[in-house]
């Protein structure tokens, strides 16, 4: 089924709730992997949701129907100079080929946030308004197009991330930010895990507002990337900064060419196929977490500063009882591992108690999130 | 403003009350006489005054569990207190209510410079937790005006913001976890030191709701490198409609600036006697802070006048030393206490698209004189965070009254072109009634579902933020 407005879909969720089908919501399709299977065969597409239905360069603001293209939106926001913070990342690269491209609903769905997290924030913190339908077919609007907004509870940060399990985004809005003039990236060869993660905070803890921190071990080799963004004279500036910090690590090289910060989005770094994991840890957890899996696990990035983790693994393998007690949370990206991090049993009630009110009848994306 | 009539069976109950809440924390942790329980009969919105039925301040996370477990035994409302220093009434108890006061707890908990983040116990003022990190360089970002004095507890409670918030976002974003106390006395912990979410963001949806989900006791927070510098650049213009445009070219430009405060002719000028910063009298103001190694702050204020300039600026003051810094920053500091001495004031707090500036400047303008009441305005340009202060003669009957109608009408003018009722002080009693100008029907349902999940029995500050007639189901059930 395909909406083609925000009243057609209320109609489609009161009669899905009246009757208890279970519905699959989908945006371009490109992240269909993620989270738990959802056991249905109706399909709501948000395709037909589409176009920007606002920008204003000089107010950092846009807003967008949810089924706009991903692409669509970062090209109007790039021909006036901005963005959106967060790098959102692309996973059609790891669920194989679809046809569909990925929407901006999407992204809020699964908070697909990218590099640039560590210092701008995840797509919950861009995000500042939502509409969206929920189980019941109600249409609910929370947030709006401005930044500052503490009018009622904040569903806005709810529907991030919730994985269509609370309602149906129909439209959503962000605050943007101005596209920096230049990046360079401070990299460092051969450097163990330990050892980059304490370069990587030991950038972080400079003045030099760095907007990304990445280490890749990929077949034999690693790198240690920390960028730099914003006005050509200033980036230039801090680079030689920072790179007497760098050095202390490893000999530092200085590069305006890094594709890392695009790869790491696009997860170009995993294999084709089996099952990949992610593990977001306090920073200086990472390269010990790293040892408890070093028996299957050679290739990783850790990004976030080390706050990421992301490997294959060989099938079967469970990280989970591997890794232990560390406070971590640990995802199955890939694979059919349960897909999500288990919450503690009342965090678990709170969710459920939630979901038993967004979408009483059970039927969007069912399971998904376990 | 009107409250929900006092619970009789709860009053009738008080003894009993009183005698659990001090066997199980102590006689010093309980205040129950009425002459103390009055100095917390009100917070910063001081119009409106109850004292509470008693005041419990728990010295520890346990003690909070065992104060709301007894609260929540007994059907005893409860209203969560940090400092006191709402502006929206956040903290306003009622007569059938303990007001639970987290003070006591002030503590940091751990720092940790390698992850950048602090954990403090929540009654900590938002000051001090720079403090505790300053020496080492890191400093902790939503600086609300009241900073030195409001707790981290009242800050998560509003997702209090400052004038910093265009660039480092307001508390929700350097929010990292909580450990809260649920109503029947259960302690949870959401989020933590990561940054990656498995589940629901229910952190997200805690941040801001005015201490109606659960009594907060600790917050993980994100603290940053302090930059190497920063300074402001005043400018001056002739003109509302000028003054805007050009925030909003500066922000087309690429920069990010700090802060941009602006502020309008009556705001000047009662700045300008109060205290003698040197203003020039234009009818908009723009004040913009940058920040960097001293070099790049010359840069980017450079490219600021050049924008500015082609504005035809009456005036254009650029920083070059702490001491012109803090020169261009005494009067803008000095607004409120400037109108302090002129007269009472109402501080309203209404958010706007930035494009609808001069419109809703020269509406505020008209309306002054409708009500017959002066206005001025001092506003974070850069989000859009208004500012305007009603002066009003606290003395002089129904002058409140009539102010409290004239800010109504400026919310609501806020609402209709776009923004918001309240960009950073919170709902509480102050525009609780005026939700429905914001949110049709479903939209407030659809919040409170979330209260009826964290607070089925809704005794935590349940007369705040939603209108009184669409919470009386859910509060008397």
């Amino acid at each position: 089924m395909t909406p083609r407005n925000e009243g057609e879909l209320a109609g489609i969720l009161k009669d899905a709730a009246a009757q208890g089908t279970r519905l699959r919501i989908k945006g371009g399709g490109t992240r269909t992997g993620l989270g738990n299977q959802v056991t249905s065969n109706t399909v709501v597409e948000a395709s037909a949701l589409e176009g920007i239905s606002l920008y204003e360069p000089g107010a950092l603001t846009i807003v967008a129907k949810a089924g706009t293209p991903l692409s669509e939106i970062e090209n109007t926001l790039s021909e006036a100079g901005q963005m959106l913070p967060f790098e959102p990342t692309d996973h059609s690269g790891l669920f194989g080929h679809t046809d569909g491209v990925p929407t901006i609903g999407g992204v809020v769905a699964v908070n697909a946030s990218g590099p640039r997290r560590l210092q701008a924030g995840a797509c919950r913190d861009a995000l500042i308004g939502v509409r969206f339908v929920d189980g019941t077919g109600e249409i609910i609007k929370n947030g709006g197009r401005v930044m500052k907004n503490v009018t009622g509870y904040d569903l806005v940060k709810l529907m991030a991330g919730s994985y269509g399990t609370l309602g149906v985004l129909t439209e959503v809005s962000f605050k943007v930010l101005p596209k920096p003039e230049t990046a360079v990236t401070l990299q460092i060869e051969g450097l163990d895990s330990k050892k980059a993660q304490s370069a990587m905070s030991a950038a972080m803890k400079t003045p030099f507002d760095v907007t990304g921190a990445a280490h890749v071990q990929s077949n034999g080799n690693s790198t240690t990337s920390v960028r730099l963004e914003g006005f050509h004279a200033s980036v230039t500036y801090r680079a030689r900064e920072l790179k007497s910090v760098m050095d202390r690590f490893g000999r530092t090289e200085v590069t305006d060419q890094a594709d890392i910060w695009q790869r790491l989005r696009r997860f170009s770094y995993m294999p084709d196929s089996g099952e990949i994991w992610q593990i977001s840890a306090k920073p200086t957890d990472s390269p010990t977490i790293l040892d408890r899996v070093s028996a299957y696990v050679a290739d990783y990035t850790m990004d976030w500063s080390g706050g990421l983790l992301t490997f294959s693994v060989p099938q079967g393998r469970d990280v989970r009882a591997d890794i232990g007690g560390y406070p971590a949370q640990v995802v199955c990206l890939r694979g059919n591992a349960r897909a999500f991090h288990e919450q503690p049993l009342p965090l678990a009630q709170i969710e459920a108690g939630l979901r038993g009110k967004f979408d009483p009848s059970n039927i969007l994306n069912p399971g998904i999130m376990g | 403003m009107e409250m929900p009539k006092p619970n009789s069976f709860v009053l009738a109950n008080k003894p009993k009350l009183i005698d659990r809440l001090i066997k199980a924390l102590g006689m010093d942790a309980v205040i129950s006489d009425i002459e103390e329980t009055r100095a917390y009969e009100c917070d910063a919105l001081t119009a409106y005054r109850c004292p509470p039925m008693a005041v419990v301040l728990p010295a520890s996370t346990q003690e909070v569990s065992l104060a709301l477990r007894i609260c929540y035994e007994e059907g005893v409302p409860v209203v969560p207190r940090g400092s006191g220093t709402s502006l929206a009434g956040g903290a306003l108890p009622t007569e059938d209510a303990i007001v639970l006061g987290v003070s006591r707890l002030n503590n940091v908990i751990e720092t940790d410079y390698e992850n950048r983040f602090i954990r403090v116990q929540s009654g900590r003022t938002n000051l001090s937790v720079t403090g505790a990190v300053e020496e080492e360089g890191f400093f902790y970002a939503p600086d609300p005006s009241s900073q030195l004095a409001c707790a981290i507890a009242g800050n998560i409670a509003m997702n209090s913001g400052g004038a910093h918030c265009l660039k480092y976002g307001v508390t929700t974003n350097n929010l990292l976890g909580v450990k809260m106390v649920m109503m029947n006395g259960e302690i949870v912990e959401i989020g933590g030191t990561q940054l990656g979410i498995s589940g629901l963001d229910l952190l997200g949806v805690i941040c801001g709701s005015e201490g109606q989900l659960g009594v907060v006791t600790e917050a993980t927070l994100r603290i940053l490198a302090k930059p190497q510098g920063a300074r402001p650049i005043l400018m001056g213009f002739d003109s509302n409609e000028v003054a805007g445009a050009c925030v909003s070219d500066i922000i087309e430009s690429g920069i990010l600036p700090v802060a941009i405060e602006f502020m309008d002719r009556p705001c000047i000028e009662a700045c300008e006697n109060f205290a003698k910063a040197g203003y020039p009298m234009v009818e908009a103001l723009l004040i913009v802070e940058v920040e960097g190694s001293d070099r790049e702050i010359d840069f980017q204020l450079a490219k600021i006048a050049e924008i500015a300039s082609a504005h035809n600026p009456v005036e254009l003051r650029e920083s070059k030393s702490t001491t012109e810094s803090a020169a261009i920053w005494a009067g803008r500091k000095a607004a409120f206490g400037a109108m302090g001495q002129i007269n009472d004031y109402m501080c309203l707090d209404g958010t706007i698209p930035v494009s609808q500036l001069p419109y809703v400047l020269k509406r505020i303008g008209e309306m002054s004189k409708e009500f017959g009441l002066d206005v001025a305005n001092v506003f974070h340009a850069g989000d859009g965070n208004m500012h305007p202060l009603i002066l009003f003669d606290a003395n002089k009957p129904g002058d409140l009254e009539v102010c409290e109608a004239f800010g109504a009408e400026i919310l609501k003018l806020c609402v209709e072109v776009g923004g918001c009722l309240t960009g950073e002080h919170g709902v509480g009693i102050e525009k609780r009634d005026l939700m429905h100008t914001q949110y049709a029907p479903a939209d407030l349902t659809a919040q409170m579902r979330v209260k009826d999940v964290f607070d089925p029995k809704w005794l935590l500050n349940p007369s705040k933020v939603f209108p009184l007639d669409v919470t009386e189901s859910h509060r008397l059930q």
